[in-house]
C-alpha cells in the first residue's frame, strides 16, 4: 500500500483543458475515461490470473482486426472459398500472418476465457452481488462457440464440411421439426453453397455482438469492482489502489509475456491447433477416417457421445453449457475463496482434471474403455454442479477468512517469509 | 538535501524508463499495424496478371477497339492520315497538359491509351463509330463533359491531364502485347 | 495437485492412433523441420525436376503459379522457359474458341488430365491428389510423403493385393493405386547428384514442403525479430511494472 492516502490527483491536461471540458460537457467521455481508470478503486491483491479478462478483451479486438481484413480477401463460394484462403495463404500481402494469427488467436482466445472461467470458479467470483456479471461471461462463451464452429466451417476443408455436417445434424435430434430445422440451418438438404455463405455472414457479425456482451459484463464488474484472491469485499481505502497505473502498468506487462507465447505459435508452430486434414479441400463423397472437433469443443464432445441415445446427447451438452448459468445458486457456500473451504479446494482440482479426460475422450473413438470413462466423467461433470457444490457448502467447515485485504496481504507477506 | 536529490534522481530514472517502453511499445504497435495495411494493396497474383495481345488486323482506319486489361479498359484507335496530320500539328501553348504526339505513340498510326478520364474516371465515348467525339475529334467523356483529341491529350477540361499511355510493345506489324515494353 | 495434471497431460498427449495395417512415418532429418530451418535450393531444384519428370504426369499443382519458381533460384528467363514448356488451355478468342498456348510466368502449373472423371478414368478409378498441400495436408507430412515413396514392398503374405494395388505399410489400409513411382536413375539430374529412390524421395518431398508452405522461411525470419522485440519490451515492461508497484505492500 501507498504510504500516504490518495492525495487528490493532480489535474491532467488531458481532462483539464477547455476543449476537453467543452466535449466532456456534452458527451461525458473523458469523465468515463476518469472513471474506469484513475477513479476505479481496483482490490491491491488481485493476482496474474486476474490479467486473463483484459488480455481476452485484446484477443478479440485482434481477432476482430484479422478477421476483417482476411474477410476482404475470403470468397465465401464453395467452389472458391479453399482456394481463396490459399491465396491469401500465398499471394495477399501478409496474408499468411494475418491467417495464422486469427487461426491461432481462436484457441488463445478459448484458452484464455476457460482459465478465466476457471479462475472464476476458485475464487467464487461468481457469488453475490457478481451473479449476471457471471451470467453475461456465460453468454459470451456461448457466442464465442458459436462464432468458432462457423468460422472452423469457413475454409471449406475437409474437416470444415464434415464439422458443419455433424453439428447441424444434431438439431435433427428435435423431435417432430428436427428435420425441417436442420434444412432451415442448412438453407438445402446438405451442407452446401447457402450454408456457407450464411455462415460467413454470421462469423463476422457475432463478434460485434461479443463486443456488445463485454461491455455488458465490464458494466457489471465496475457496479462491484473485481473480486480478489482473498474473497473479501474491498472494506476500507487502504484494501485498494486505483486502476491507473498499477493495473494498466500490470496488464501491459501481462500482455507482452502473453504475446510473446503467441508470437511463438503463430511463427513457428502456426499449424499446432490445426487438423492437418483440413488442408484438403471438402469432399462431399469421403468423411476423413477420424473425425474430431477442436480441442476448445472436446469435452462437451464426449458428454455428447456419452449418452447412447441421439436426442439425449444433444440434451447433455447443452445442459453441460446452461448448468453454468445456475453456478452461483448451485453452490451455497458463503466463502467465495477457495483458499477457504477445505472440502471444495480438492474437489475443484478433481473437477478440472474431469474437464480434462472429457477432453482427451473427446478425442478417442467412442469405444470399449473409452465410453466407460466418458460416461463416468460426464456423471462427474454433472455430480460436481448439481450435487457436489450444493452438499459441499452445507457440510463444509470454512478457515478462518481474512478480517480484510489489507489482514490478507500480512498473512500472506508473513507466509512468504516463512 | 542528499535525501532531495536522490528522489530527484529516482523521479528521472523512473521517468526515463517509462518513455523509453513507451516509446519500444509504440514502435512495436506502429510496425504491427503495417501487416494489416499492406495486406489491403495489390497481391502478388494481381501484379503479375498476364499481359494480353491484341489483333490490330481486325481494326480498321478510322475505328477504334476497347479491350480490358487488368480490369482496366484501354483503347487502341486506327488512326486516318488526317487524323494524325491534326494531332501533330496541334500547338502544344493550346493544350491543358503539353505533350507532342510523337512521344505518346510508337507508331503514328495506331493510338493505345488507357480509356479511363483523368477527371474522376468515367470511360469516354467515341471508341464506336455513332458516338460522339467532342470538338477535338477524339473523345468525350459523358460525366463531366473531357473532351480529347486524337492523342488523347485533353482539349477541354475538367480533366487535368492526358489519357495516359499503358506499357505495350509491337510483337509484329499485326499485333500488339498490352502490359510489358520488353521481353 | 499441479504435479499430478502435469503427468496426466504427460500420459494423454501422444495421440496412440493404433492401426493394425498402417505403419507410422519413418523420421528423417530435413534441413527445414528445425525452427530456424531454411529449404536446401539445389534439393528443392533436384525435387522440382523430379516432380516434373515424373509425379506431374498424373498429380496437378494447382496452387503453384511459374512465377513462383524464383524461391528455388531460377531466375525470369529460367522461369519463362520453364513455363514455355507447358501448355495452357485458353480463350475463348474474339471467333469463341478456346485455343492453346504456351504457359506464361503468372499462370499455374496446368492439370494433367482436363478433369477429375478423366483423371480417374486413367488411373483404374483412384484420383490423384493435388500436391500442393500434400505436405501440410498430411500428419507428419514430410516423413509421411518420403516414407510413402520409398517404401513400397511385396506383400506379407497374409495379406492379398486387390487388383491393381501395390502393397505399402505407410498408407492407410496398407494398399496403394499408385504404383511405385521411383526407381533407381529415373532422372539424369543437371547437378550430377546419383539418382537413387531415396534421393529423388528426399528432394521432392523437399520441394513439395515448399510448395505446401512457401512463406516457411519469410515467416521464420519475421519471427525471430518478433520475438526478440518481444523480449526486449517485456524485460522494459517488467521493470516499469516494478517501479509502479514499488510502494504497495
Amino acid at each position: 500500500m501507498t504510504k500516504k492516502k490518495h492525495p487528490q490527483r493532480p489535474s491532467r491536461p488531458l481532462y483539464d483543458n477547455p476543449v476537453s471540458k467543452w466535449i466532456d460537457k456534452r458527451l461525458p467521455v473523458f469523465t468515463f475515461i476518469r472513471h474506469s481508470l484513475d477513479e476505479y478503486p481496483t482490490p491491491k491483491n488481485l493476482n496474474w490470473l486476474w490479467n486473463g479478462g483484459s488480455l481476452a478483451g485484446i484477443t478479440l479486438l485482434i481477432m476482430i482486426i484479422s478477421g476483417i481484413t482476411l474477410g476482404m480477401h475470403y470468397n465465401p463460394d464453395p467452389a472458391d472459398a479453399f482456394n481463396s484462403i490459399e491465396r491469401i495463404m500465398r499471394d495477399v500481402n501478409y496474408g499468411w500472418l494475418i491467417r495464422y494469427i486469427h487461426v491461432n488467436g481462436a484457441s488463445f482466445f478459448f484458452i484464455l476465457v476457460y482459465l478465466h472461467m476457471f479462475r472464476s470458479m476458485y475464487y467464487g467470483s461468481y457469488k453475490a452481488p457478481r451473479e449476471l456479471l457471471w451470467i453475461v461471461g456465460v453468454l459470451i462463451l456461448l457466442l464465442m462457440m458459436a462464432t468458432a464452429f462457423m468460422g472452423y466451417v469457413l475454409p471449406w476443408g475437409q474437416m470444415s464440411f464434415w464439422g458443419a455436417k455433424v453439428i447441424t445434424n444434431l438439431f435433427s435430434a428435435i423431435p417432430v421439426f428436427g428435420d425441417s430445422i436442420v434444412q432451415w440451418l442448412l438453407g438445402g438438404p446438405n451442407v452446401d453453397a447457402p450454408t456457407l455463405h450464411r455462415f460467413f455472414v454470421l462469423h463476422y457479425l457475432l463478434p460485434f455482438l461479443i463486443v456488445a456482451f463485454v461491455a455488458i459484463h465490464l458494466i457489471c464488474l465496475h457496479q462491484f469492482g473485481s473480486n480478489n484472491p482473498s474473497g473479501v469485499e474491498v472494506k476500507k481505502s487502504e484494501d485498494q489502489i486505483p486502476f491507473h497505473p498499477y493495473y494498466t502498468v500490470k496488464d501491459l506487462y501481462g500482455l507482452t509475456i502473453y504475446l510473446l507465447v503467441f508470437a511463438g505459435f503463430v511463427f513457428f508452430a502456426p499449424n499446432f491447433f490445426m487438423e492437418a486434414v483440413n488442408y484438403n479441400p471438402a469432399n462431399p463423397l469421403v468423411t476423413p477416417p477420424h473425425i474430431a472437433p477442436e480441442w476448445y469443443f472436446l469435452p462437451f464432445y464426449a458428454i455428447l457421445r456419452s449418452f447412447p441415445d441421439k436426442l439425449g446427447g444433444v440434451i447433455g451438452m447443452f445442459s453441460a453449457v446452461s448448468v453454468l448459468f445456475f453456478l452461483p445458486w448451485l453452490d451455497r457456500s458463503k466463502i467465495k475463496s477457495a483458499a477457504y473451504r477445505p472440502m471444495f479446494r480438492p474437489l475443484f482440482w478433481v473437477f478440472i482434471l474431469n474437464c480434462l479426460i472429457l477432453g482427451w475422450i473427446g478425442q478417442k473413438p467412442p469405444q470399449g474403455w473409452y465410453l466407460i470413462i466418458g460416461r463416468l466423467a460426464t456423471l462427474y461433470y454433472f455430480a460436481h454442479f448439481l450435487i457436489i457444490l450444493p452438499v459441499v457448502g452445507w457440510l463444509e467447515r470454512p478457515l478462518t477468512v481474512p478480517s480484510s485485504i489489507s489482514e490478507y496481504c500480512k498473512r500472506e507477506h508473513n507466509r512468504r517469509k516463512k | 538535501m542528499t535525501e532531495k536529490k536522490n528522489k530527484k534522481n529516482l523521479h528521472t530514472r523512473r521517468d526515463f524508463l517509462k518513455l523509453t517502453a513507451g516509446a519500444v511499445g509504440s514502435v512495436g504497435a506502429l510496425s504491427a499495424v503495417w501487416p494489416f495495411m499492406d495486406s489491403m494493396n495489390p497481391a502478388a497474383d494481381t501484379l503479375a496478371q498476364a499481359s494480353i495481345e491484341v489483333d490490330l488486323t481486325e481494326i480498321p482506319e478510322g475505328s477504334g477497339k476497347t479491350v480490358l486489361w487488368q480490369g482496366t479498359p484501354i483503347f487502341v484507335r486506327h488512326r486516318t492520315p488526317k487524323e494524325i496530320e491534326e494531332a501533330e500539328k496541334t500547338p502544344l501553348k493550346q493544350l491543358i497538359d503539353p505533350e507532342t504526339d510523337k512521344a505518346r505513340v510508337q507508331r503514328p498510326e495506331w493510338l493505345v491509351v488507357v480509356g479511363v478520364c483523368t477527371h474522376l474516371g468515367c470511360v469516354p465515348l467515341g471508341q464506336k463509330p455513332t458516338d460522339p467525339r467532342g470538338d477535338c475529334g477524339g473523345w468525350l467523356c459523358p460525366c463531366h463533359g473531357s473532351q480529347y483529341d486524337t492523342s488523347g491529350r485533353v482539349c477541354h477540361g475538367p480533366a487535368p491531364t492526358n489519357l495516359p499511355i499503358p506499357p505495350y510493345r509491337f510483337v509484329d506489324d499485326n499485333t500488339i502485347k498490352i502490359g510489358v515494353t520488353d521481353d | 495437485m499441479i504435479r499430478l495434471f502435469i503427468i496426466f497431460i504427460l500420459i494423454i498427449s501422444p495421440p496412440c492412433l493404433a492401426d493394425a495395417t498402417t505403419r507410422p512415418p519413418e523420421q528423417t532429418h530435413w534441413s527445414f523441420a528445425t525452427p530456424l530451418g531454411t529449404f536446401d535450393r539445389s534439393a528443392m531444384q533436384r525435387g522440382f525436376q523430379v516432380y516434373k519428370e515424373v509425379c506431374s504426369a498424373c498429380h496437378e499443382l494447382s496452387h503453384i503459379r511459374f512465377r513462383e519458381l524464383s524461391a528455388l533460384g531460377f531466375n525470369d528467363k529460367e522461369i519463362k522457359a520453364i513455363a514455355a514448356d507447358y501448355s495452357i488451355k485458353d480463350g475463348p478468342n474474339d471467333e469463341g474458341e478456346m485455343f492453346d498456348r504456351p504457359a506464361l510466368p503468372g499462370d499455374s502449373f496446368p492439370n494433367p488430365f482436363p478433369n477429375e472423371q478423366a483423371a480417374r478414368a486413367s488411373n483404374g478409378g483412384a484420383f490423384p491428389v493435388d500436391l500442393s498441400l500434400i505436405i501440410k495436408g498430411r500428419e507428419d507430412g514430410a516423413n509421411y510423403v518420403h516414407s510413402l515413396l520409398t517404401g513400397y514392398g511385396s506383400a506379407p503374405t497374409d495379406i492379398t493385393l486387390f487388383e491393381g494395388k501395390s502393397y505399402n505399410p505407410y498408407f492407410e489400409g496398407g494398399q496403394i493405386s499408385m504404383p511405385p513411382p521411383l526407381v533407381d536413375g529415373q532422372v539424369t539430374y543437371v547437378d550430377g547428384t546419383p539418382a537413387t529412390v531415396d534421393q529423388m524421395s528426399k528432394d521432392v518431398v523437399t520441394f513439395l514442403s515448399w510448395a505446401s508452405a512457401p512463406e516457411l522461411e519469410a515467416r521464420r525470419q519475421m519471427g525471430l525479430k518478433v520475438i526478440l522485440y518481444l523480449i526486449v519490451f517485456s524485460m522494459l515492461m517488467y521493470f516499469v511494472y516494478r517501479s509502479v508497484w514499488r510502494n504497495v505492500k
